[in-house]
């Protein structure tokens, strides 16, 4: 702390932009190298599922062999979840954490930009696979004995070591944010006035502290087996393949949690903002998302109902409870909208297409909780329907609606909203078209992580319903692409606070100055800044000038 | 921490300056437990693998090739001491530097590094006798595990050293007080976590095998 108040002020040298982004600790501007880095992954990831769908148009094969075609749907798998979702949810709390809760910057700055660093370049890791003889190809949950070096190439080795650094990155992440909610709220924000977005990822980040490290023994593990003859996965030297997916889904069930809780602080952002009311339950919507990270850790193995080898009763019933807390959500958000001045921005279309989807997707796995119902759909296109349902139609519309809530924030620009407009009616009327003909799919049948199927099994008429999907959200995103490239040549128009939002982020200007706060309203609920406008509630004591900037 | 928040704590109610961040616990030292925190479930994770497969094994444990035997290196009960007692010692030169103590500081430091260095002086003959043995990390699931969990609980006690070492580095020149010495809290609190993970690699490894 004596350090920074020693470093020098900000533009006291002549720097180039270039070298400033480089090696800047802003969180500002980390969370927009987070998120740009996100979305060049998204494209990267986006443009596999294509080439997977385009493969699955037709029985037989037409463009992909089945080798790249596993490696294709692994390497999908793994860069949307660890270099898509979490990083783009860790950059929107970097960026949105600290001025919500009216700090100057995270608690930890330098930690911080080692912990972006490590993203594009572990990522970078990764995908050098592709050029080093073949990617991983053993789906992104690698269970042994796909995974062990008998089947598994050098891919492998890089997918074990991008994920170990990309855990490194996670653990520091959410050590600095959790650091920064308990340590540096401003006079006033107390936890339960912390806005919804700030307790979601609170909560994400103890699953990334508990979870995290597991995956790692396991990476490591699995490392040891495939290099120095370790017989950890290996039945034949004495080990165990099952400890495999015991030790990988203790990591991957809180991991779905991790994906999707920010999520939900996003979409707890957006509805209450355009539905000129606060949101209903706060205190049980802060249960809930704490009652979900706790049952997040008592759930894992129902990954593993078919392998006989775990406790079918327990796991079925967490995994039931569980909806529950997911349930009361879910009612808070309709009666946050229920007799609300709504107004149908783009970013709450995508948060309203989040409930929509979320939904299906919720229902669709509290099926899948029931032990019958799962060792009839294992490893069908039902799974495959149901993850993209709550991963893409959830995770990736709430961000779609935090880069339309966010961007006069960051930019002090709005996206076009007739753009915008477009941009949701494709992507929804997309989604649904390429994830719902999978429950049938599933349903009849077709196993998931295959390249090719029969011509008489009926299923192609379904399948190319989904690739017409996902071209249609392919084209989506281009959409949006073209509005943010035209967006960010146009003038700044936002001004401080276009939505006439409630928490502080809309409390500075827009793009917020490197010390984020001239001066604070006072704090009295969780939403300070509509006291400010409408409750008569003053500022806080302005700063002396010359305070203030330093970070 | 923040000039912000500094400057708001004048003339507010005392209402308003809950959660402030000059209370409570030290940043630096949150992130430090926060840290070990994930370094404890690094650990569970290699602990959870060993029991699910002894628990195949039941009686049969050690599992080991054919006529291997599993000897127990009679220094482990010398340096499980050595690594106890080291914890005291750290806490004592923490102690020293709460009171304004530097030169207890250093001695409690430069004692618990030669300490750490000696058990890992233990380790490495306690390898060589198992690999004279013909245990090792590959050929048997219990020298797998034996030798990831005691490899990495090996590392940490070197990372431990070497925090000390800096610790002791900077102590020497006089950068502690009894009102600055957040990096010494942190070093301590990671040692006692390194001690900690011994206890019970020490329990399940030699006693109960």
């Amino acid at each position: 702390m004596a350090t920074t108040a020693l470093s020098p002020r900000v533009g006291a040298y002549p720097r180039s932009r270039v070298y400033e982004w480089l090696t800047t600790t802003d969180h500002k501007k980390i969370g927009i190298m987070y998120i740009t880095s996100a979305y060049l992954f998204f494209l990267v990831g986006g443009l596999m599922a294509l080439a997977i769908r385009t493969e699955l148009a037709a029985p037989g094969t037409q463009f992909l062999n089945p080798d790249i075609y596993n490696q294709a749907f692994t390497m999908h798998g793994t860069t949307m979840i660890f270099f898509f979702v979490m990083p783009m949810l860790a950059g929107f709390a970097n960026y949105i954490v600290p001025l919500q809760i009216g700090a100057a910057d995270m608690a930890f700055p330098r930690i911080n930009a080692l912990s972006f660093w490590i993203i594009p370049f572990s990522g970078l890791l990764l995908f050098s696979s592709f050029a080093l003889g073949g990617a991983a190809a053993g789906g992104w949950t690698s269970y042994t004995p796909l995974s062990e070096a008998k089947y598994a190439g050098t891919g492998q080795d890089l997918w074990l070591a991008g994920l170990l650094l990309n855990g490194v990155s996670s653990i520091l992440g959410a050590i600095n944010l959790l650091a920064t909610i308990f340590k540096l709220r401003a006079p006033g924000m107390t936890m339960l006035r912390l806005p919804i977005f700030v307790w979601t990822v609170l909560v994400t980040s103890v699953l990334l502290i508990f979870a995290v490290p597991v995956l790692a023994s396991g990476l490591v593990m699995l490392f040891i087996d495939r290099n120095y003859g370790g017989a950890f996965f290996d039945p034949a030297a004495g080990g165990d393949t099952v400890l495999w997916q015991h030790v990988f889904w203790f990591f991957g069930h809180p991991e779905v949690y991790i994906l999707i809780l920010p999520a939900f602080g996003i979409i707890s952002e957006v509805l209450p903002v355009f539905s000129r009311k606060p949101l209903f339950g706060y205190k049980a919507f802060v249960l809930a998302t704490v009652s979900i990270g706790v049952l997040g850790f008592g759930v894992w193995a129902h990954h593993m109902f078919t392998t006989g080898a775990v406790f079918l009763p327990f796991f079925s019933i967490t995994t039931f409870l569980i909806s529950v807390p997911t349930g009361v959500k879910m009612f808070n958000w309709i009666a946050t909208m229920w007799r609300g001045k709504l107004r149908f921005t783009t970013a709450m279309l995508f948060a309203v297409g989040f409930l929509a989807s979320f939904l299906i997707g919720g229902l669709d796995g509290a099926f899948s909780a029931s032990t019958p119902i799962d060792f009839a759909l294992q490893d069908t296109y039902w799974i495959v329907s149901h993850l993209h349902y709550v991963l893409f139609g959830g995770s990736a519309f709430a961000i779609m609606a935090a880069t339309y809530y966010w961007f006069p924030k960051m930019t002090g620009r709005f996206l076009d909203e007739r753009l915008g407009k477009v941009h949701f009616a494709i992507m929804f009327v997309g989604t649904h078209l390429t994830f719902f003909p999978m429950h049938l799919l599933g349903i009849s049948g077709m196993p998931r992580r295959i390249q090719d199927y029969a011509p008489n099994a009926g299923w192609q008429d379904l399948n190319v319903l989904a690739t017409f999907g996902s071209y249609l959200i392919g084209f989506a995103i281009l959409v949006l692409l073209w509005n943010i490239f035209a967006t960010l040549r146009g003038p700044r128009t936002a001004g401080d606070d276009p939505w006439d939002a409630n928490t502080l982020e809309w409390a500075t200007t827009s793009p917020p100055p490197a010390y984020n706060f001239d001066r604070l309203p006072e704090i009295r609920s969780e939403r300070p800044l509509f006291d400010l406008k409408h409750g008569g509630a003053g500022h806080a004591p302005a700063l002396p000038s010359g305070e203030g900037s330093q970070p | 921490m923040t000039a912000t928040t500094d400057v708001l704590t004048a003339d507010h109610p005392a209402e308003l300056a809950q959660g402030h961040g000059d209370r409570g616990i030290n940043t630096a030292l949150l992130g430090m437990l926060l840290f070990i925190s994930s370094e404890i479930m690094f650990f569970a994770g290699l602990f959870a693998a060993y029991f699910s497969v002894r628990a195949r094994y039941g009686s049969h444990w050690p599992a080991l090739p054919e006529g291997v035997e599993f000897n127990i290196n009679p220094l482990v009960i010398v340096a499980t001491l050595i690594l106890l007692s080291s914890s005291g010692v750290i806490q004592w030169g923490l102690g020293r530097i709460r009171k304004g103590d530097r030169r207890g500081l250093n001695r409690a430091f430069a004692l618990t590094m030669l300490m750490g260095l000696a058990f890992l002086a233990f380790q490495a003959t306690d390898y060589v006798l198992l690999a004279n043995e013909g245990i090792s990390l590959n050929g048997s699931i219990f020298g797998s595990l034996f030798f990831t969990m005691t490899g990495f609980h090996g590392a940490h006690v070197l990372g431990g050293v070497i925090g000390i070492g800096i610790i002791l580095s900077r102590g020497m020149t006089g950068q502690f007080s009894a009102r600055n010495h957040v990096a010494v809290e942190a070093v301590s609190a990671y040692w006692h976590f390194v001690d900690v993970v011994w206890i019970f690699l020490f329990l399940t490894l030699y006693v109960l095998r």
